[in-house]
């Protein structure tokens, strides 16, 4: 009688005992499944060239990565009360969209090269930049600038590695100066 | 369905797991080979969109260059492709250009290079471009949608652009994109 | 000049060590299935001799570096005449090659610790584990010798080298990488365990004894090594933060998730003989993520701020390694775990069903960080929109989960095994309780924000529990009678009795709560960024910033800009601060170098940025960009870790928990059966 008795309790644990760890499995699952689709739907970033940013302008409080070139000679500094701001214009080659940023750009930020800038964009105002990305160097480097370093032909990881920033810089400067000189006027 | 076999179902969760994910990032980098995916890339995508207008000069003094006339009259489709002396993988992509030049139209415009040396850049080897151009301010390069060179658009009879690649072509890429969209148009 | 150990040398050297790992997965496990004694004598000797041949090897590397031989190609891309010898040997492993390298090496010594500390391992199960070590080493050097190999000749040699890069000149990041891969690999030896465990059909509460000590090492060195790498954020990169949610980062902290859970799950295997297939699949999934993590951020499927120079051929490579380490133990595990019996019994209110709790949620909040890692990928490959996940998503998503486990873990540690209530445990805990409401409600009135008071609750209350637990188990019976002495005698006594496993867990607790404050405390954090001239002040808070003169100095190889920057609260001086710019004048590149002046209970935290005006720009006064930062409690994050770490380290020399310890009974049972 009594042998039937723990048996028969043992398997009632065993069962509930199951059931526990099922249900505070799912309930657990079920809790971080609606957190991450509540924070999908609010918190993911979407990285949008100009162009993209022109033709379907985000709602004015959504957080954007603006990727593009910075175009040359676009680089304004004001001061506001104490703090420093930056004024610069991104281009994807087909639109610009002016940039305001307040704060230091990062050490290798340089015109007519690659950034991201990380903000949010107002219709008819200019783009207010939380964060500037174009730090690099040889080992550690944005992807982006990676990548546009690539594209613009000034470093293709088959031969070797990328440039040291100073040629790179002087690269730069140098075809900026060229173009202001030869264009007489403000990039578009 | 029995306890055993639902276990055995649950223990294959994982493996099953990991083998989605898994063939996803197979995917992924399967794709960034054929150079159709590229998770850092700044997506410019100029096709669809007609050609911009623009008047270039040649690369030496007195010849002439091409603009956008010259492209929308041309008979055939015209491979676009943007170079410049002072970029490695332009030298390399120099060969496969030879090769591509004798299918295809193929035109050139230098961007942001001295004439001289675009020219000694181009008649090096031999010039892969029927006729080739020179945007020295890189405006141009601009207007089309250029981040960098080399790249390359196809510009069907009419000045639509039907294809921008925004990396050194080669010979697949070639035969697999850019071919039919240019047969089909002939 | 030492032609023993040159690039050749090493090179074959890795060549030799990859057969003898071949050898070392082979055979032994031919030996196992054969029962051929000599053959599993074998394991032992093949992880040393593979392990002398990789240190060999890596030793090349090393002096090929000293002695600055150029015409190896990673020596010349990463290492230059004039780097200080310290950086010229760290940067061997600064670059993919030579990390790859670091990586075999340090499984081959997980391999021959395995081999000389598992004395009192069945001889089967030790020359199981040995062969999945082997196995695994031999994928990545078979990948080191195929696509990234550390000693490939460059001709013509270049004169100098171009590795003076200023910023990878720095002790953190220096010591980092070999810390963060020690942890990494380690859960290769647990994750050996397992599949031995799954091949031979038996996984034992000796089984749990056997893998936890290696797990908690593990476990140790990744804590380390992530807090190591966060504070080389927090005080190189300049930009006031110490964790960035970048995909390197989560790659190291989803395996640190699952190892805390592997740790914690192996304890009710060993105590309880329960949750044993569970644990099992947990040892696998700490390496699987330990691997996939920094492989695929190399591979360039993830796009990360630090990213070595990725090509796609290996990522194929490695993808299908991955595929044959992974995918092979989870089909064994598919295949064998159903046969592994169930395992003991407990009530949901129990020590176990507290671990099983923390479990479940550390499981949780690994698989939201993986989610938000691997999303933009996966949506970009699907949908071709390209998105990242950032803070503000890993935020909403990990505090939520993280908070229910640090209340969890305080009363879990005081619940006994199998069943308990929790009227006692609380009514013992009654007085942290109070103290953890007072605080709350203190919290909610001065922080700003809910969340971050609800996190300095519960890190308190973590805290708090973990002392009251133990005072409690060394409190001496009260007796009036004897005097305080007596009774701190008595403490003391009990104190050193007390299973040094204990005071490391409890001790690894309040390292979680003191990094949880630093955490809540950076949430509170001030930052100006400021252009100001000199003479100038900043008010912020009861804080005033005073820029007093910027000056001119030249470094060895650099020229400085410093600044003097006084910090006064509430009109006192309390600092003068040094924040400087260095402008590597050959190597062309400008560094921040942040001043910080530390009370242990707040950081001050200035970085000078540019210079305008001045001189050279029509005589206008000069300013100069400051970043300006009060991170309350900031190094409370990276002492949390380490008190993580001691915790760790300290229940590892728990008698019963060392290396290989021999089990109580059925040692040889085990190995009669296995054999």
């Amino acid at each position: 009688m009594t042998v039937t008795r723990t048996v028969s309790q043992r398997r009632m644990t065993r069962k509930t005992r199951r059931l526990w760890l099922v249900l505070s499995c799912l309930a657990c699952f079920a809790v971080a499944t609606a957190l991450v689709l509540n924070a999908f739907s609010s918190s993911i970033v979407f990285f949008m060239a100009p162009s993209q940013v022109l033709k379907t302008p985000p709602a004015p409080d959504r957080v954007i990565r603006l990727g593009g070139m910075v175009v040359a000679g676009s680089l304004r500094r004001t001061v506001q009360g104490q703090s420093p701001v930056n004024l610069f214009q991104v281009t994807d080659g087909q639109a610009a969209i002016e940039v305001r940023f307040e704060g230091i750009l990062p050490d290798l930020f340089r015109e007519g090269q690659s950034v991201v800038a990380l903000g949010t964009w107002v219709p008819g105002k200019d783009f207010a930049a939380s964060e500037v990305l174009a730090k690099h160097d040889e080992t550690y480097m944005p992807r982006e600038v990676a990548e546009a370093l690539q594209r613009s032909g000034k470093w293709d990881p088959r031969f070797g590695k990328p440039p040291s920033a100073e040629s790179w810089n002087t690269m730069t400067r140098n075809e900026a100066q060229a173009s202001r000189a030869n264009s007489g006027s403000p990039l578009p | 369905m029995t306890a055993s076999t639902r276990r055995r179902l649950l223990m294959a969760l994982p493996v099953a797991g990991a083998g989605l994910i898994g063939a996803g990032c197979w995917k992924m980098l399967s794709s960034m080979q054929a150079g159709s995916f590229d998770p850092r890339a700044i997506r410019l995508d100029a096709a669809s969109r007609d050609v911009p207008d623009f008047t270039l000069p040649g690369l030496s003094g007195g010849e002439k260059g091409f603009d956008t006339a010259a492209l929308r009259m041309s008979p055939v489709p015209v491979l676009v492709n943007f170079f410049a002396s002072w970029c490695i993988p332009c030298v390399a992509e120099m060969a496969t250009l030879r090769a591509i030049g004798q299918q295809i139209a193929l035109w050139g415009i230098a961007y942001k290079d001295k004439p001289e040396d675009a020219q000694r850049f181009v008649t090096r080897d031999g010039s892969p471009y029927a006729r080739v151009a020179l945007d020295q301010s890189g405006m141009t390069a601009i207007d089309w949608g250029v981040s960098g060179v080399p790249e390359s658009f196809l510009v069907l009879p009419g000045g639509h652009i039907a294809w921008h690649g925004a990396a050194a072509l080669d010979e697949a890429v070639f035969q697999r994109e850019i071919l039919p969209l240019a047969r089909q148009k002939r | 000049m030492m032609t023993v150990f040159g690039a050749e040398e090493g090179h074959y050297a890795l060549a030799l060590a990859c057969v003898l790992a071949l050898a070392q997965f082979v055979l032994p496990l031919w030996g196992a299935a054969r029962r051929r004694q000599f053959l599993l004598d074998l394991a032992p000797a093949l992880a040393c001799a593979q392990l002398l041949a990789l240190a060999y090897s890596f030793l090349s590397l090393i002096i090929c570096a000293i002695e600055d031989d150029f015409s190896v190609q990673n020596v010349a891309a990463n290492s230059a005449i004039s780097k200080p010898l310290l950086y010229k040997i760290t940067g061997v492993w600064g670059n993919h090659e030579g990390s790859v390298l670091l990586w075999a090496l340090i499984l081959a010594v997980c391999g021959g610790a395995v081999a000389l500390l598992g004395r009192g391992l069945p001889l089967v199960l030790k020359a199981r584990v040995l062969a999945i070590l082997g196995g695994v080493s031999t994928g990545f050097q078979l990948f080191c010798l195929l696509t990234s190999d550390p000693f490939a000749r460059v001709w013509p040699a270049p004169p100098d080298g171009q590795g003076m890069n200023p910023l990878l000149q720095d002790p953190g990041l220096a010591f980092h990488p070999p810390v963060l891969y020690t942890g990494y690999v380690g859960f290769a030896v647990p994750f050996a365990f397992a599949v031995a465990a799954l091949i031979e059909g038996r996984v034992d509460a000796a089984w749990g004894r056997w893998v936890r000590p290696w797990a908690v090492a593990a476990w140790c060195f990744l804590t380390l090594g992530i807090a190591m790498g966060s504070w080389w954020s927090y005080y190189v990169l300049g930009w006031g933060g110490y964790w960035f949610w970048d995909p390197v980062e989560n790659a190291s902290l989803i395996p640190w998730l699952t190892g805390t859970a592997l740790v914690h799950s192996a304890v009710v295997v060993e105590k309880r003989d329960a949750l044993r297939i569970w644990t099992v699949l947990l040892a696998i999934a700490s390496f699987s993520f330990s691997l996939s993590g920094t492989f695929l951020v190399r591979s360039g499927i993830l796009n990360s701020v630090h990213a070595f120079a990725n090509d796609p051929a290996r990522g194929v490579f490695i993808l299908a390694l991955l595929g044959i380490v992974i995918g092979g133990s989870l089909v064994l595990f598919a295949w064998r775990a159903p046969s592994l019996s169930a395992g003991g019994l407990f009530a949901p209110v129990s020590r176990e069903g507290g671990l099983v709790l923390n479990n479940i949620l550390l499981c949780a909040l690994c698989a939201v960080v993986v989610t938000g890692t691997m999303y933009p990928p996966f949506m970009q490959i699907l949908t071709g929109r390209t998105l990242s996940v950032g803070k503000p998503f890993f935020d909403a998503t990990t505090i939520p989960l993280a908070l229910p486990l640090l209340i969890v873990m305080a009363a879990g540690t005081m619940l006994p095994w199998k069943r308990g209530h929790l009227a006692p445990v609380l009514r013992r805990l009654r007085l942290a309780a109070f103290v953890t409401a007072l605080s709350l409600l203190v919290g909610l009135m001065m922080l700003e924000g809910i969340l971050p008071a609800l996190c300095a609750a519960a890190a308190l209350w973590v805290i708090l529990s973990s002392l009251t637990d133990m005072a409690l188990r060394i409190a001496p019976r009260l007796d009036r009678a004897s005097t305080w002495r007596a009774r701190l005698g008595a403490a003391g006594q009990r104190a050193r009795h007390l299973p040094r496993a204990i005071w490391g867990s409890s001790i690894a607790h309040i390292g979680v709560g003191v990094t949880v404050l630093g955490l809540t405390g950076m949430s509170q954090a001030r930052h100006d960024v400021v252009e100001i001239g000199i003479g100038q002040t900043l008010h912020q808070g009861n804080l005033d910033w005073t820029l007093l003169a910027v000056r001119q100095e030249k470094g060895p190889n650099y020229e400085a800009l410093v600044a003097d920057l006084a910090v006064a609260r509430n009109g006192r001086s309390v600092a003068i601060l040094h924040p400087s710019r260095r402008d590597f004048t050959s190597q062309h590149q400008v560094t921040t170098d942040v001043a910080i002046r530390t009370n242990l209970m707040r950081d001050l935290y200035a970085a000078l940025g540019d210079a305008h005006g001045g001189t050279h720009d029509g005589g206008r006064e000069a300013r100069y960009v400051l970043r300006l930062h009060n991170n309350p409690l900031a190094p409370w994050i990276w002492l949390g870790g380490i008190i993580m770490a001691l915790g760790g380290g300290l229940s590892l020399t728990d008698r019963r928990h060392r290396f290989g310890a021999p089990m109580k009974q059925g040692r040889t049972n085990a190995a009669m059966e296995g054999a």
